[in-house]
Protein backbone atom coordinates (compact mmCIF):
# COMPACT_ATOMS: atom_id res chain seq x y z
CA UNK A 1 0.00 0.00 0.00
CA UNK A 2 0.93 3.74 -0.98
CA UNK A 3 2.18 5.50 1.89
CA UNK A 4 0.35 8.03 0.64
CA UNK A 5 -2.86 6.20 0.36
CA UNK A 6 -4.81 7.41 3.31
CA UNK A 7 -8.73 5.18 2.48
CA UNK A 8 -8.32 2.25 -0.04
CA UNK A 9 -11.04 -0.24 -0.21
CA UNK A 10 -10.32 -3.87 -2.15
CA UNK A 11 -13.92 -4.97 -3.61
CA UNK A 12 -15.73 -3.63 -0.71
CA UNK A 13 -19.28 -5.16 -0.83
CA UNK A 14 -22.51 -4.94 1.49
CA UNK A 15 -25.59 -6.95 1.42
CA UNK A 16 -28.81 -5.85 3.01
CA UNK A 17 -30.89 -8.95 2.15
CA UNK A 18 -29.35 -10.12 -1.08
CA UNK A 19 -29.89 -6.96 -1.96
CA UNK A 20 -26.10 -5.21 -2.84
CA UNK A 21 -26.28 -1.54 -1.44
CA UNK A 22 -22.54 -1.41 -2.01
CA UNK A 23 -21.20 -3.34 -4.62
CA UNK A 24 -17.71 -4.24 -5.31
CA UNK A 25 -16.00 -0.92 -4.11
CA UNK A 26 -12.58 0.12 -5.38
CA UNK A 27 -11.76 3.21 -3.86
CA UNK A 28 -8.22 4.92 -3.19
CA UNK A 29 -8.00 9.09 -1.32
CA UNK A 30 -4.70 10.57 -1.34
CA UNK A 31 -3.01 12.39 1.92
CA UNK A 32 -4.42 15.80 2.06
CA UNK A 33 -7.00 15.38 -0.70
CA UNK A 34 -10.43 16.15 -1.15
CA UNK A 35 -12.79 13.43 -2.05
CA UNK A 36 -16.31 14.52 -3.49
CA UNK A 37 -18.23 11.31 -3.05
CA UNK A 38 -21.39 11.65 -5.37
CA UNK A 39 -24.52 9.33 -6.20
CA UNK A 40 -28.19 9.87 -5.37
CA UNK A 41 -30.09 9.23 -2.27
CA UNK A 42 -29.39 5.25 -1.60
CA UNK A 43 -26.54 4.58 -3.70
CA UNK A 44 -24.80 3.38 -0.74
CA UNK A 45 -22.66 6.24 0.43
CA UNK A 46 -23.45 6.40 3.65
CA UNK A 47 -23.10 2.14 3.65
CA UNK A 48 -19.71 2.86 2.19
CA UNK A 49 -19.06 5.06 5.17
CA UNK A 50 -20.36 3.15 7.53
CA UNK A 51 -18.07 0.39 6.38
CA UNK A 52 -14.94 2.71 7.03
CA UNK A 53 -15.58 3.23 10.20
CA UNK A 54 -16.00 0.06 11.41
CA UNK A 55 -19.79 0.73 11.98
CA UNK A 56 -20.84 -1.91 10.03
CA UNK A 57 -19.41 -4.79 8.88
CA UNK A 58 -19.01 -5.73 4.97
CA UNK A 59 -19.80 -8.93 3.53
CA UNK A 60 -16.97 -9.22 1.05
CA UNK A 61 -13.82 -7.76 0.45
CA UNK A 62 -11.94 -4.91 3.50
CA UNK A 63 -10.84 -1.24 3.68
CA UNK A 64 -8.49 0.21 5.23
CA UNK A 65 -8.45 3.73 7.09
CA UNK A 66 -4.88 5.13 7.80
CA UNK A 67 -3.78 1.58 7.70
CA UNK A 68 -6.10 0.32 10.48
CA UNK A 69 -8.82 -2.38 9.23
CA UNK A 70 -12.52 -0.69 10.29
CA UNK A 71 -13.82 -4.09 11.05
CA UNK A 72 -10.59 -5.50 13.19
CA UNK A 73 -9.69 -2.39 14.85
CA UNK A 74 -12.75 -0.12 14.91
CA UNK A 75 -11.11 2.07 17.78
CA UNK A 76 -8.08 2.99 16.22
CA UNK A 77 -9.65 3.91 13.01
CA UNK A 78 -12.09 6.16 15.41
CA UNK A 79 -9.50 8.02 17.30
CA UNK A 80 -7.81 9.35 13.62
CA UNK A 81 -11.67 9.89 12.06
CA UNK A 82 -14.06 12.68 12.77
CA UNK A 83 -17.00 11.63 11.31
CA UNK A 84 -20.36 14.07 10.75
CA UNK A 85 -23.52 12.21 9.81
CA UNK A 86 -25.97 13.18 8.27
CA UNK A 87 -28.41 14.97 10.46
CA UNK A 88 -26.23 15.07 12.83
CA UNK A 89 -27.51 14.89 16.36
CA UNK A 90 -26.71 16.93 19.58
CA UNK A 91 -27.96 16.77 23.17
CA UNK A 92 -30.82 19.69 22.88
CA UNK A 93 -30.70 20.44 26.27
CA UNK A 94 -27.47 20.89 26.50
CA UNK A 95 -25.06 24.05 25.62
CA UNK A 96 -22.63 24.00 22.77
CA UNK A 97 -20.25 23.89 24.81
CA UNK A 98 -20.94 20.96 26.81
CA UNK A 99 -22.16 18.94 23.70
CA UNK A 100 -17.87 19.60 22.62
CA UNK A 101 -17.21 18.78 26.41
CA UNK A 102 -18.50 15.23 26.32
CA UNK A 103 -17.20 14.47 22.90
CA UNK A 104 -13.64 15.69 24.38
CA UNK A 105 -14.07 13.19 26.94
CA UNK A 106 -15.34 10.40 25.16
CA UNK A 107 -11.88 11.12 22.66
CA UNK A 108 -9.95 11.15 26.22
CA UNK A 109 -8.32 14.52 25.74
CA UNK A 110 -7.41 16.02 28.49
CA UNK A 111 -9.79 18.97 30.00
CA UNK A 112 -7.11 21.36 30.48
CA UNK A 113 -6.42 21.12 26.58
CA UNK A 114 -10.08 20.60 25.62
CA UNK A 115 -11.36 23.71 26.61
CA UNK A 116 -8.53 25.46 24.51
CA UNK A 117 -9.34 23.39 21.55
CA UNK A 118 -13.32 23.60 22.40
CA UNK A 119 -12.76 27.29 21.59
CA UNK A 120 -10.57 27.28 18.80
CA UNK A 121 -12.91 24.73 17.37
CA UNK A 122 -16.05 27.27 18.06
CA UNK A 123 -14.18 29.97 16.81
CA UNK A 124 -13.56 28.52 13.54
CA UNK A 125 -16.99 27.43 12.46
CA UNK A 126 -17.79 31.00 13.71
CA UNK A 127 -20.20 29.82 16.87
CA UNK A 128 -17.51 31.66 19.55
CA UNK A 129 -20.86 33.56 20.82
CA UNK A 130 -23.44 31.15 20.68
CA UNK A 131 -20.88 28.69 22.81
CA UNK A 132 -23.44 29.07 26.21
CA UNK A 133 -26.76 28.78 24.28
CA UNK A 134 -28.41 25.13 24.29
CA UNK A 135 -28.60 23.47 20.94
CA UNK A 136 -32.21 23.40 21.09
CA UNK A 137 -32.34 26.99 19.78
CA UNK A 138 -29.63 26.47 17.52
CA UNK A 139 -30.79 26.64 13.79
CA UNK A 140 -29.94 23.86 10.76
CA UNK A 141 -26.95 25.91 9.89
CA UNK A 142 -25.57 26.11 13.54
CA UNK A 143 -25.99 22.58 13.99
CA UNK A 144 -24.39 21.70 10.98
CA UNK A 145 -21.21 24.25 11.67
CA UNK A 146 -21.45 22.51 15.04
CA UNK A 147 -20.97 19.33 14.15
CA UNK A 148 -17.63 20.48 12.51
CA UNK A 149 -16.58 22.02 15.58
CA UNK A 150 -16.81 18.88 17.26
CA UNK A 151 -15.53 16.70 14.62
CA UNK A 152 -12.44 19.52 14.72
CA UNK A 153 -11.85 18.93 18.58
CA UNK A 154 -10.25 15.52 17.94
CA UNK A 155 -7.74 16.84 15.72
CA UNK A 156 -8.61 14.42 13.01
CA UNK A 157 -6.19 12.83 10.28
CA UNK A 158 -9.20 12.16 8.08
CA UNK A 159 -12.79 13.28 8.09
CA UNK A 160 -15.92 11.48 6.53
CA UNK A 161 -18.58 14.49 5.98
CA UNK A 162 -21.82 12.76 4.93
CA UNK A 163 -24.08 15.92 3.11
CA UNK A 164 -22.42 18.48 5.05
CA UNK A 165 -24.68 20.82 3.15
CA UNK A 166 -28.10 18.79 3.39
CA UNK A 167 -30.50 21.03 4.17
CA UNK A 168 -28.47 24.46 4.15
CA UNK A 169 -29.71 27.88 2.58
CA UNK A 170 -27.74 28.49 -0.43
CA UNK A 171 -25.84 31.65 1.60
CA UNK A 172 -24.97 28.18 4.20
CA UNK A 173 -24.40 26.30 2.15
CA UNK A 174 -21.28 28.75 0.10
CA UNK A 175 -20.06 28.83 3.71
CA UNK A 176 -19.79 25.66 4.64
CA UNK A 177 -18.41 24.43 1.32
CA UNK A 178 -15.71 27.31 2.04
CA UNK A 179 -14.90 26.15 5.66
CA UNK A 180 -14.21 22.80 4.56
CA UNK A 181 -11.77 23.86 1.80
CA UNK A 182 -10.11 26.13 4.35
CA UNK A 183 -9.87 22.99 6.85
CA UNK A 184 -8.35 21.07 4.55
CA UNK A 185 -6.01 23.33 3.33
CA UNK A 186 -4.58 24.72 6.38
CA UNK A 187 -4.94 21.57 8.71
CA UNK A 188 -4.22 19.21 6.00
CA UNK A 189 -6.91 17.17 6.34
CA UNK A 190 -7.91 14.37 4.58
CA UNK A 191 -11.87 14.70 3.29
CA UNK A 192 -14.34 12.04 1.71
CA UNK A 193 -17.66 14.51 1.62
CA UNK A 194 -20.35 12.53 0.16
CA UNK A 195 -22.95 14.75 -1.03
CA UNK A 196 -25.91 14.36 -3.53
CA UNK A 197 -25.40 18.42 -4.47
CA UNK A 198 -22.78 18.32 -7.24
CA UNK A 199 -22.31 21.84 -7.62
CA UNK A 200 -21.43 22.86 -4.72
CA UNK A 201 -19.03 19.52 -3.75
CA UNK A 202 -17.12 19.77 -7.38
CA UNK A 203 -16.09 23.46 -6.82
CA UNK A 204 -13.74 22.40 -3.76
CA UNK A 205 -13.00 17.90 -5.02
CA UNK A 206 -9.62 17.55 -6.09
CA UNK A 207 -11.13 14.49 -7.26
CA UNK A 208 -15.03 13.09 -7.32
CA UNK A 209 -16.35 9.32 -7.75
CA UNK A 210 -20.11 8.66 -8.81
CA UNK A 211 -21.64 5.92 -7.30
CA UNK A 212 -24.56 5.06 -8.76
CA UNK A 213 -26.40 1.90 -7.39
CA UNK A 214 -23.63 0.55 -4.99
CA UNK A 215 -21.14 0.58 -7.85
CA UNK A 216 -18.85 3.03 -8.46
CA UNK A 217 -19.37 4.34 -11.98
CA UNK A 218 -16.56 6.80 -12.58
CA UNK A 219 -13.17 8.36 -10.36
CA UNK A 220 -10.87 10.74 -11.26
CA UNK A 221 -10.72 14.73 -11.77
CA UNK A 222 -13.37 16.43 -12.67
CA UNK A 223 -11.93 17.60 -16.02
CA UNK A 224 -11.07 13.86 -16.92
CA UNK A 225 -14.48 12.51 -16.32
CA UNK A 226 -15.98 15.59 -18.35
CA UNK A 227 -13.30 14.79 -21.48
CA UNK A 228 -14.38 10.56 -20.87
CA UNK A 229 -17.63 11.74 -21.14
CA UNK A 230 -17.83 14.84 -23.34
CA UNK A 231 -15.41 14.90 -25.57
CA UNK A 232 -12.49 16.91 -25.54
CA UNK A 233 -12.17 20.24 -26.93
CA UNK A 234 -15.67 20.98 -24.71
CA UNK A 235 -14.77 23.84 -22.79
CA UNK A 236 -18.22 24.13 -20.50
CA UNK A 237 -19.50 21.68 -18.84
CA UNK A 238 -20.82 20.53 -14.98
CA UNK A 239 -20.81 17.80 -13.31
CA UNK A 240 -24.31 17.56 -13.48
CA UNK A 241 -23.87 17.06 -17.19
CA UNK A 242 -21.60 14.14 -16.77
CA UNK A 243 -23.00 12.64 -13.40
CA UNK A 244 -26.52 12.66 -15.58
CA UNK A 245 -25.09 11.26 -18.27
CA UNK A 246 -23.63 8.35 -16.13
CA UNK A 247 -26.87 8.13 -14.94
CA UNK A 248 -28.94 7.32 -17.51
CA UNK A 249 -26.36 5.02 -18.67
CA UNK A 250 -26.45 2.45 -15.87
CA UNK B 1 -32.12 -8.60 9.14
CA UNK B 2 -31.31 -5.14 8.59
CA UNK B 3 -30.54 -4.46 12.22
CA UNK B 4 -28.32 -7.89 13.49
CA UNK B 5 -26.41 -7.43 10.68
CA UNK B 6 -22.85 -7.55 12.33
CA UNK B 7 -21.80 -11.31 11.93
CA UNK B 8 -20.65 -13.23 15.15
CA UNK B 9 -17.44 -12.85 13.62
CA UNK B 10 -16.90 -9.12 14.19
CA UNK B 11 -18.64 -9.75 17.77
CA UNK B 12 -15.67 -12.01 18.62
CA UNK B 13 -13.33 -10.05 17.13
CA UNK B 14 -14.64 -7.03 19.13
CA UNK B 15 -14.51 -8.71 22.25
CA UNK B 16 -10.77 -9.87 21.50
CA UNK B 17 -10.12 -6.36 21.31
CA UNK B 18 -11.74 -5.45 24.37
CA UNK B 19 -9.39 -8.52 26.13
CA UNK B 20 -6.22 -7.40 24.68
CA UNK B 21 -6.83 -3.56 25.26
CA UNK B 22 -8.76 -4.08 28.46
CA UNK B 23 -12.04 -2.77 29.39
CA UNK B 24 -12.46 0.63 28.33
CA UNK B 25 -12.84 2.23 31.95
CA UNK B 26 -12.53 5.80 30.98
CA UNK B 27 -15.61 5.56 28.44
CA UNK B 28 -17.35 3.63 30.85
CA UNK B 29 -16.91 6.46 33.42
CA UNK B 30 -17.61 9.51 30.51
CA UNK B 31 -20.67 7.97 29.52
CA UNK B 32 -21.34 6.89 33.39
CA UNK B 33 -21.16 10.38 35.15
CA UNK B 34 -23.11 12.20 32.00
CA UNK B 35 -26.03 9.66 32.33
CA UNK B 36 -25.72 10.18 35.85
CA UNK B 37 -26.19 14.35 35.61
CA UNK B 38 -29.29 13.66 33.20
CA UNK B 39 -31.02 11.56 35.60
CA UNK B 40 -30.59 14.05 38.54
CA UNK B 41 -31.61 17.05 36.64
CA UNK B 42 -34.58 15.43 34.57
CA UNK B 43 -38.16 16.83 34.90
CA UNK B 44 -39.42 12.60 35.37
CA UNK B 45 -37.07 12.40 37.67
CA UNK B 46 -37.91 14.86 40.07
CA UNK B 47 -41.34 14.42 39.92
CA UNK B 48 -41.56 10.87 40.31
CA UNK B 49 -38.65 11.32 43.52
CA UNK B 50 -40.99 13.56 44.79
CA UNK B 51 -43.84 11.51 44.43
CA UNK B 52 -42.54 8.63 46.10
CA UNK B 53 -40.81 10.61 48.93
CA UNK B 54 -44.11 12.04 49.34
CA UNK B 55 -45.89 8.91 49.87
CA UNK B 56 -43.59 6.81 52.06
CA UNK B 57 -43.34 9.88 53.86
CA UNK B 58 -47.12 10.22 54.71
CA UNK B 59 -47.63 6.37 55.45
CA UNK B 60 -44.67 6.12 57.98
CA UNK B 61 -45.53 8.37 59.59
CA UNK B 62 -49.14 7.71 59.23
CA UNK B 63 -47.62 4.02 60.77
CA UNK B 64 -45.52 5.15 63.24
CA UNK B 65 -48.39 7.13 64.52
CA UNK B 66 -50.18 4.06 64.65
CA UNK B 67 -47.58 1.89 66.22
CA UNK B 68 -47.31 4.84 68.87
CA UNK B 69 -50.75 4.54 69.97
CA UNK B 70 -50.54 0.76 70.04
CA UNK B 71 -47.50 0.52 72.32
CA UNK B 72 -48.97 2.70 74.87
CA UNK B 73 -47.94 1.35 77.95
CA UNK B 74 -47.02 -1.71 76.40
CA UNK B 75 -43.54 -3.21 76.74
CA UNK B 76 -41.65 -2.74 73.23
CA UNK B 77 -41.65 -5.83 71.43
CA UNK B 78 -38.37 -6.51 69.67
CA UNK B 79 -37.64 -5.39 66.18
CA UNK B 80 -40.53 -2.53 66.80
CA UNK B 81 -38.31 -0.55 64.49
CA UNK B 82 -38.79 -3.00 61.65
CA UNK B 83 -42.82 -2.37 61.89
CA UNK B 84 -42.17 1.12 60.54
CA UNK B 85 -41.62 -0.82 56.97
CA UNK B 86 -44.03 -3.61 57.01
CA UNK B 87 -46.88 -2.90 59.41
CA UNK B 88 -49.87 -1.32 57.10
CA UNK B 89 -50.89 1.93 58.60
CA UNK B 90 -53.25 3.76 56.51
CA UNK B 91 -53.51 1.78 53.10
CA UNK B 92 -50.45 -0.45 52.69
CA UNK B 93 -46.99 -0.68 53.74
CA UNK B 94 -43.55 0.68 52.73
CA UNK B 95 -43.02 -2.72 51.74
CA UNK B 96 -45.68 -3.25 49.39
CA UNK B 97 -45.41 0.13 47.87
CA UNK B 98 -42.09 -0.40 46.58
CA UNK B 99 -42.96 -3.74 45.54
CA UNK B 100 -45.42 -2.70 43.62
CA UNK B 101 -44.22 0.99 42.59
CA UNK B 102 -40.52 0.03 41.87
CA UNK B 103 -40.72 -0.68 38.45
CA UNK B 104 -42.09 2.64 37.69
CA UNK B 105 -38.58 4.09 38.82
CA UNK B 106 -37.09 1.39 36.58
CA UNK B 107 -39.51 1.99 33.70
CA UNK B 108 -39.15 5.74 34.18
CA UNK B 109 -35.49 5.16 34.04
CA UNK B 110 -35.01 3.03 31.14
CA UNK B 111 -37.55 3.09 28.62
CA UNK B 112 -36.11 5.42 26.33
CA UNK B 113 -32.66 5.29 27.14
CA UNK B 114 -31.61 3.88 24.08
CA UNK B 115 -33.93 4.52 21.57
CA UNK B 116 -34.04 7.96 21.77
CA UNK B 117 -30.43 8.51 21.00
CA UNK B 118 -30.96 6.93 18.35
CA UNK B 119 -33.71 8.85 17.20
CA UNK B 120 -31.88 12.15 17.85
CA UNK B 121 -28.91 10.92 16.18
CA UNK B 122 -26.71 10.87 19.30
CA UNK B 123 -26.34 7.53 19.03
CA UNK B 124 -24.46 7.68 16.05
CA UNK B 125 -22.40 9.92 17.06
CA UNK B 126 -21.50 8.17 20.46
CA UNK B 127 -20.86 5.02 18.63
CA UNK B 128 -18.49 6.69 15.81
CA UNK B 129 -16.51 7.62 19.07
CA UNK B 130 -13.25 5.96 20.41
CA UNK B 131 -15.17 3.99 23.10
CA UNK B 132 -15.88 0.32 23.16
CA UNK B 133 -20.00 0.01 22.35
CA UNK B 134 -20.48 -1.71 25.52
CA UNK B 135 -19.55 1.77 27.33
CA UNK B 136 -22.51 3.07 26.45
CA UNK B 137 -24.66 0.51 27.16
CA UNK B 138 -23.17 -0.45 30.50
CA UNK B 139 -23.09 2.98 31.42
CA UNK B 140 -26.40 4.02 31.28
CA UNK B 141 -27.49 0.67 33.17
CA UNK B 142 -24.82 1.63 35.95
CA UNK B 143 -25.85 5.34 35.84
CA UNK B 144 -29.70 4.01 36.33
CA UNK B 145 -28.77 1.36 39.46
CA UNK B 146 -27.13 4.30 41.08
CA UNK B 147 -30.20 6.74 40.40
CA UNK B 148 -32.16 3.91 42.15
CA UNK B 149 -29.72 3.03 45.06
CA UNK B 150 -29.26 7.28 45.45
CA UNK B 151 -32.82 7.40 45.77
CA UNK B 152 -33.86 4.30 47.82
CA UNK B 153 -31.01 5.32 50.47
CA UNK B 154 -31.92 8.93 50.77
CA UNK B 155 -35.75 7.66 51.51
CA UNK B 156 -34.92 5.17 54.00
CA UNK B 157 -32.66 7.46 55.97
CA UNK B 158 -34.89 9.98 55.75
CA UNK B 159 -37.72 7.76 56.73
CA UNK B 160 -35.47 5.83 59.26
CA UNK B 161 -35.24 9.89 60.65
CA UNK B 162 -38.99 10.54 61.30
CA UNK B 163 -39.21 6.68 62.60
CA UNK B 164 -37.30 7.64 65.28
CA UNK B 165 -38.82 10.80 65.88
CA UNK B 166 -42.12 9.41 65.99
CA UNK B 167 -41.83 6.29 67.65
CA UNK B 168 -38.62 7.38 70.18
CA UNK B 169 -37.04 3.91 69.75
CA UNK B 170 -33.48 3.48 68.22
CA UNK B 171 -33.08 0.79 65.90
CA UNK B 172 -30.61 -2.59 66.97
CA UNK B 173 -27.59 -3.15 65.02
CA UNK B 174 -29.63 -6.23 63.59
CA UNK B 175 -32.26 -4.33 62.50
CA UNK B 176 -29.59 -1.77 60.79
CA UNK B 177 -28.30 -4.71 58.89
CA UNK B 178 -31.87 -6.13 57.74
CA UNK B 179 -32.60 -2.97 56.63
CA UNK B 180 -29.14 -2.34 54.63
CA UNK B 181 -30.18 -5.94 52.43
CA UNK B 182 -33.75 -5.17 52.06
CA UNK B 183 -32.37 -1.63 50.19
CA UNK B 184 -29.95 -4.59 48.24
CA UNK B 185 -32.76 -6.59 47.06
CA UNK B 186 -34.73 -3.65 46.24
CA UNK B 187 -32.22 -2.23 44.18
CA UNK B 188 -31.81 -5.02 42.56
CA UNK B 189 -35.24 -5.61 41.93
CA UNK B 190 -35.73 -2.20 40.66
CA UNK B 191 -32.54 -3.01 38.52
CA UNK B 192 -34.44 -6.00 37.31
CA UNK B 193 -37.25 -3.57 35.65
CA UNK B 194 -34.34 -0.93 34.27
CA UNK B 195 -32.53 -4.08 32.62
CA UNK B 196 -36.25 -5.16 31.26
CA UNK B 197 -37.45 -1.33 29.94
CA UNK B 198 -33.52 -0.70 28.40
CA UNK B 199 -34.01 -3.98 26.60
CA UNK B 200 -37.48 -2.83 25.01
CA UNK B 201 -35.45 0.56 24.13
CA UNK B 202 -32.77 -1.83 21.83
CA UNK B 203 -35.37 -3.77 20.97
CA UNK B 204 -38.39 -1.34 19.16
CA UNK B 205 -37.24 1.74 17.39
CA UNK B 206 -40.18 4.01 18.50
CA UNK B 207 -39.97 5.37 21.79
CA UNK B 208 -44.05 4.83 22.80
CA UNK B 209 -43.87 1.62 21.95
CA UNK B 210 -41.02 0.96 24.09
CA UNK B 211 -43.14 2.66 26.56
CA UNK B 212 -46.42 0.86 26.14
CA UNK B 213 -44.45 -2.39 26.07
CA UNK B 214 -42.91 -1.67 29.57
CA UNK B 215 -46.19 -0.58 30.62
CA UNK B 216 -47.44 -3.67 29.58
CA UNK B 217 -45.09 -5.75 31.22
CA UNK B 218 -45.89 -4.08 34.50
CA UNK B 219 -49.57 -4.48 35.00
CA UNK B 220 -49.35 -8.19 33.58
CA UNK B 221 -46.78 -9.16 36.23
CA UNK B 222 -48.62 -7.24 38.89
CA UNK B 223 -52.38 -7.79 38.10
CA UNK B 224 -52.94 -10.37 35.97
CA UNK B 225 -50.52 -13.00 36.94
CA UNK B 226 -51.79 -13.88 40.40
CA UNK B 227 -55.43 -14.37 38.93
CA UNK B 228 -53.77 -16.54 35.99
CA UNK B 229 -51.87 -18.23 38.66
CA UNK B 230 -55.37 -19.21 39.94
CA UNK B 231 -56.78 -20.03 36.78
CA UNK B 232 -53.66 -22.60 35.49
CA UNK B 233 -54.02 -24.42 39.06
CA UNK B 234 -57.81 -24.73 38.35
CA UNK B 235 -57.14 -25.93 35.30
CA UNK B 236 -54.57 -28.40 36.00
CA UNK B 237 -55.73 -29.45 38.90
CA UNK B 238 -59.45 -28.98 39.82
CA UNK B 239 -60.57 -29.08 43.18
CA UNK B 240 -63.43 -31.04 43.61
CA UNK B 241 -66.53 -29.06 45.45
CA UNK B 242 -66.81 -31.26 48.35
CA UNK B 243 -63.94 -33.93 49.63
CA UNK B 244 -61.16 -33.02 48.43
CA UNK B 245 -58.30 -34.77 49.80
CA UNK B 246 -55.35 -33.36 50.83
CA UNK B 247 -52.82 -34.44 48.37
CA UNK B 248 -54.88 -32.51 45.60
CA UNK B 249 -54.97 -29.27 47.62
CA UNK B 250 -51.20 -29.59 47.95
CA UNK B 251 -50.48 -30.12 44.22
CA UNK B 252 -52.94 -27.25 43.64
CA UNK B 253 -51.35 -25.07 45.73
CA UNK B 254 -47.80 -26.02 43.81
CA UNK B 255 -48.73 -25.28 40.90
CA UNK B 256 -50.68 -22.10 41.79
CA UNK B 257 -47.11 -21.37 44.05
CA UNK B 258 -45.17 -22.06 40.63
CA UNK B 259 -46.91 -19.79 38.16
CA UNK B 260 -47.07 -16.99 40.68
CA UNK B 261 -43.01 -16.83 41.08
CA UNK B 262 -42.93 -15.93 37.32
CA UNK B 263 -43.52 -12.61 38.44
CA UNK B 264 -40.82 -10.85 39.85
CA UNK B 265 -42.68 -8.89 42.20
CA UNK B 266 -43.63 -12.08 43.29
CA UNK B 267 -40.31 -13.32 43.98
CA UNK B 268 -39.22 -10.29 45.21
CA UNK B 269 -42.43 -9.88 48.03
CA UNK B 270 -40.63 -13.22 48.89
CA UNK B 271 -37.22 -12.57 48.91
CA UNK B 272 -37.52 -9.26 51.46
CA UNK B 273 -40.24 -11.20 53.48
CA UNK B 274 -38.06 -12.69 56.20
CA UNK B 275 -35.31 -10.41 55.67
CA UNK B 276 -37.86 -7.43 56.85
CA UNK B 277 -39.72 -9.13 58.94
CA UNK B 278 -37.91 -11.43 61.26
CA UNK B 279 -41.29 -12.97 63.00
CA UNK B 280 -42.02 -14.45 59.83
CA UNK B 281 -40.30 -17.99 58.92
CA UNK B 282 -41.01 -19.25 55.93
CA UNK B 283 -42.01 -17.93 52.69
CA UNK B 284 -44.45 -20.67 51.84
CA UNK B 285 -48.35 -20.75 52.24
CA UNK B 286 -49.86 -23.11 55.32
CA UNK B 287 -50.95 -25.35 52.68
CA UNK B 288 -47.49 -26.16 51.96
CA UNK B 289 -45.77 -26.77 54.90
CA UNK B 290 -44.24 -29.81 55.92
CA UNK B 291 -45.16 -31.09 59.51
CA UNK B 292 -42.30 -30.35 61.29
CA UNK B 293 -42.32 -26.72 59.50
CA UNK B 294 -45.70 -26.11 61.33
CA UNK B 295 -44.67 -27.38 64.29
CA UNK B 296 -41.73 -24.94 64.26
CA UNK B 297 -43.97 -22.33 63.39
CA UNK B 298 -46.17 -23.34 66.03
CA UNK B 299 -43.76 -23.74 69.01
CA UNK B 300 -41.44 -21.08 68.51
CA UNK B 301 -42.57 -17.65 69.10
CA UNK B 302 -39.42 -15.74 69.09
CA UNK B 303 -38.28 -14.09 65.62
CA UNK B 304 -35.45 -15.78 63.31
CA UNK B 305 -32.07 -14.97 63.88
CA UNK B 306 -30.74 -12.81 60.71
CA UNK B 307 -28.41 -15.54 59.05
CA UNK B 308 -31.52 -17.88 59.25
CA UNK B 309 -33.69 -15.50 58.04
CA UNK B 310 -31.27 -14.72 54.69
CA UNK B 311 -30.84 -18.51 54.61
CA UNK B 312 -34.89 -18.78 54.12
CA UNK B 313 -34.66 -16.37 50.84
CA UNK B 314 -31.51 -16.98 49.42
CA UNK B 315 -33.07 -18.53 46.77
CA UNK B 316 -35.31 -16.08 45.83
CA UNK B 317 -32.72 -13.29 45.84
CA UNK B 318 -30.57 -15.62 43.60
CA UNK B 319 -33.30 -16.14 40.83
CA UNK B 320 -33.76 -12.59 41.74
CA UNK B 321 -30.09 -11.46 40.82
CA UNK B 322 -30.24 -13.93 37.83
CA UNK B 323 -32.84 -12.86 35.76
CA UNK B 324 -31.51 -9.15 36.19
CA UNK B 325 -28.28 -10.18 35.25
CA UNK B 326 -29.94 -12.48 31.90
CA UNK B 327 -32.11 -9.36 30.93
CA UNK B 328 -29.08 -7.15 30.77
CA UNK B 329 -27.16 -9.63 29.20
CA UNK B 330 -29.95 -9.92 26.31
CA UNK B 331 -30.05 -6.63 25.78
CA UNK B 332 -26.32 -6.02 25.86
CA UNK B 333 -26.07 -8.86 23.36
CA UNK B 334 -28.92 -7.50 20.96
CA UNK B 335 -27.38 -3.74 21.45
CA UNK B 336 -23.92 -4.76 20.52
CA UNK B 337 -24.95 -6.59 17.11
CA UNK B 338 -27.04 -3.98 16.10
CA UNK B 339 -26.52 -1.15 13.71
CA UNK B 340 -26.90 1.80 14.01
CA UNK B 341 -27.56 3.98 11.12
CA UNK B 342 -27.87 7.74 11.00
CA UNK B 343 -31.41 8.92 10.77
Amino acid sequence: MDAQTVIETNDLTKYYAQQAAVDGLNLQVQEGEIFGFLGPNGAGKTTTILMLLGLTEPSKGEARVCGFNPTREPRKVKRVVGYLQENVGFYRDMTARENLTYVARLNHIPEEISSGKIGEALEIVGLSADAEKKVEVFSRGMSQRLGIAEVLIKDPKVCFLDEPTLGLDPDGAIRMIELIHRLSRDRKITMLISSHNLDQVQRISHRVGIMIKGKLVATGPMEDLAKEKLGVGKKKYTLEEIYMKYFREV
Amino acid sequence: MRRFSIPFQTFRENLREMMSEGIDTHGLLVVFKKELADNFVSYRFVLLFALIAMVSLISTYMTGVGLREELEGVAKPKFVFLMLFTSTGAWFSLVQFVAFFGPLIGLVLGFDSINREKSTGTMSKLVSQPIFRDSIINGKFLAGVTTVAIMFVSIVLVISGLGLRVLGVVPGIEEVWRIIIYLIISIIYVSFWLGITMLFSILFRNIATSALASIAVWIFFSFFLSLAATAVANAVVPIPSSGAETEIVIRHARIQEGVRLISPMELYSDATATIIDPMRKTTRSLVLMGPMERLLSSRFQNPLALSQSILVVWPYIVSLIAITLVCFGFSYAVFMRQEIRPV
